[in-house]
């Protein structure tokens, strides 16, 4: 995908600095390796149910802060998936680039 | 970030909610409210949003505008509502829209975006408002009771959802208090609600107020979804 106004890597880190964050705030153990394998929810992950939660809204902050734009990651159609889009660092990032290239008109 | 304390009052033009922005502000705090109209007066520490609190986009830019600008809030309020007096036969289906929106719709988006920021310092005091009227199942406002009594479960069920952040969620039932809200009743049935009361009087300001600086004190931080209803009518 091109023209998107923020970078694979970008999302990739800032995906990965709250988790990082949100691990470290629930004290949970951080694995040393955080990359786009890293699962975030389901079955061995990292995240349980209210973490994913707080993952989802520091994302979505953190994305407007940055970036200045307002995206809504956990709406209808993310939950509908058959893949979710929270399974794995990697999936989320697919995720973001998909809803920025929509938000932005890129796609 | 701002060191003063950061509060949110709805639907703050006027009545009850205006009384709450000054009692804030003698309290030291910066003041931030809304309603759906502006307004012609201003005062120092408080900021005026022009927002329909049933309206998404509108409720999120005012809560990243404080976000921006204090990068705290400790206290929502969540004031703004409406009533109608009408027999249920005669109540229009767009009446009852507004005011389920109003008082659901604007108080839960509301409380989330609220607690959004409040969670990234793992403390925040949610105050919703409900009404004596929910406990009385008073004839006439069956809208309005119906909205209010999901104000209630809202309230109790936020409480635990947002308890993990440090946020306190509760509400107040206020008897009647000689406002806007209460133009349109007839006096004798403002009067009958009275005479249904342990304490046989109308509600103040100063009561609302006094509940309210209960719920919000951080000394509260094990009290939550709890509705406390005002003259002891509940």
């Amino acid at each position: 995908m091109t023209g998107l106004p923020i970078s694979r890597i970008e999302l990739s880190n800032l995906v990965i600095d709250s988790l990082r964050d949100i691990l470290e705030q629930s004290d949970r153990p951080i694995p040393t390796n955080l990359d786009e394998h890293t699962l975030l929810f389901g079955k061995g992950a990292l995240l349980d149910s209210l973490a994913l939660v707080t993952m989802v809204v520091e994302l979505e902050q953190r994305i407007e802060e940055q970036f200045g734009l307002t995206l809504t990651l956990a709406d209808d159609r993310a939950m509908s998936q058959r893949n979710s889009p929270f399974r794995s660092v990697g999936a989320l990032v697919d995720y973001l680039e998909q809803l920025i290239g929509e938000e932005s008109g890129s796609d | 970030m701002t060191e003063r304390e950061v509060v949110l009052i709805t639907g703050s033009s006027r009545g009850i909610g205006r009384f709450l922005v000054e009692h804030f502000l003698q309290r030291g705090a910066l003041v931030e409210g809304c309603a759906r109209n502006p307004i012609d007066w201003e005062l120092p520490g408080y900021t005026h949003h022009h927002v329909d609190v049933t309206n998404e986009s509108q409720v999120k830019a005012m809560l990243s505008s404080i976000q921006r600008r204090h990068g705290r809030l400790d206290i929502a309020i969540n004031n703004a509502g409406i009533a109608a007096m009408n027999h249920a036969l005669l109540m229009p289906g767009e009446t009852a829209v507004r005011i389920l929106n109003i008082n659901v719709l604007g108080s839960f988006l509301v409380c989330r975006e609220a607690a959004k920021l409040m969670r990234r310092r793992n403390y925040g005091r949610i105050v919703n408002f409900s009404t004596i009227a929910v406990p009385l199942r008073l004839e006439g406002e069956a809208l309005y009771v119906a909205a209010k009594s999901a104000v209630e479960m809202l309230t109790r069920v936020l409480a635990r959802e947002f308890a993990p952040f440090g946020i306190t969620v509760n509400a107040i039932g206020p008897t009647p208090i000689e406002t806007d809200l209460i133009r349109g009743v007839p006096r004798e049935k403002l009067q009958q609600i009275i005479d249904s009361l342990a304490i046989r009087r109308f509600g103040t300001f100063r009561d609302v107020a006094h509940v309210i600086d209960f719920f919000v004190n951080p000394a509260s931080d094990n009290i939550t979804g709890q509705v406390l209803y005002l003259g002891g009518g509940g």
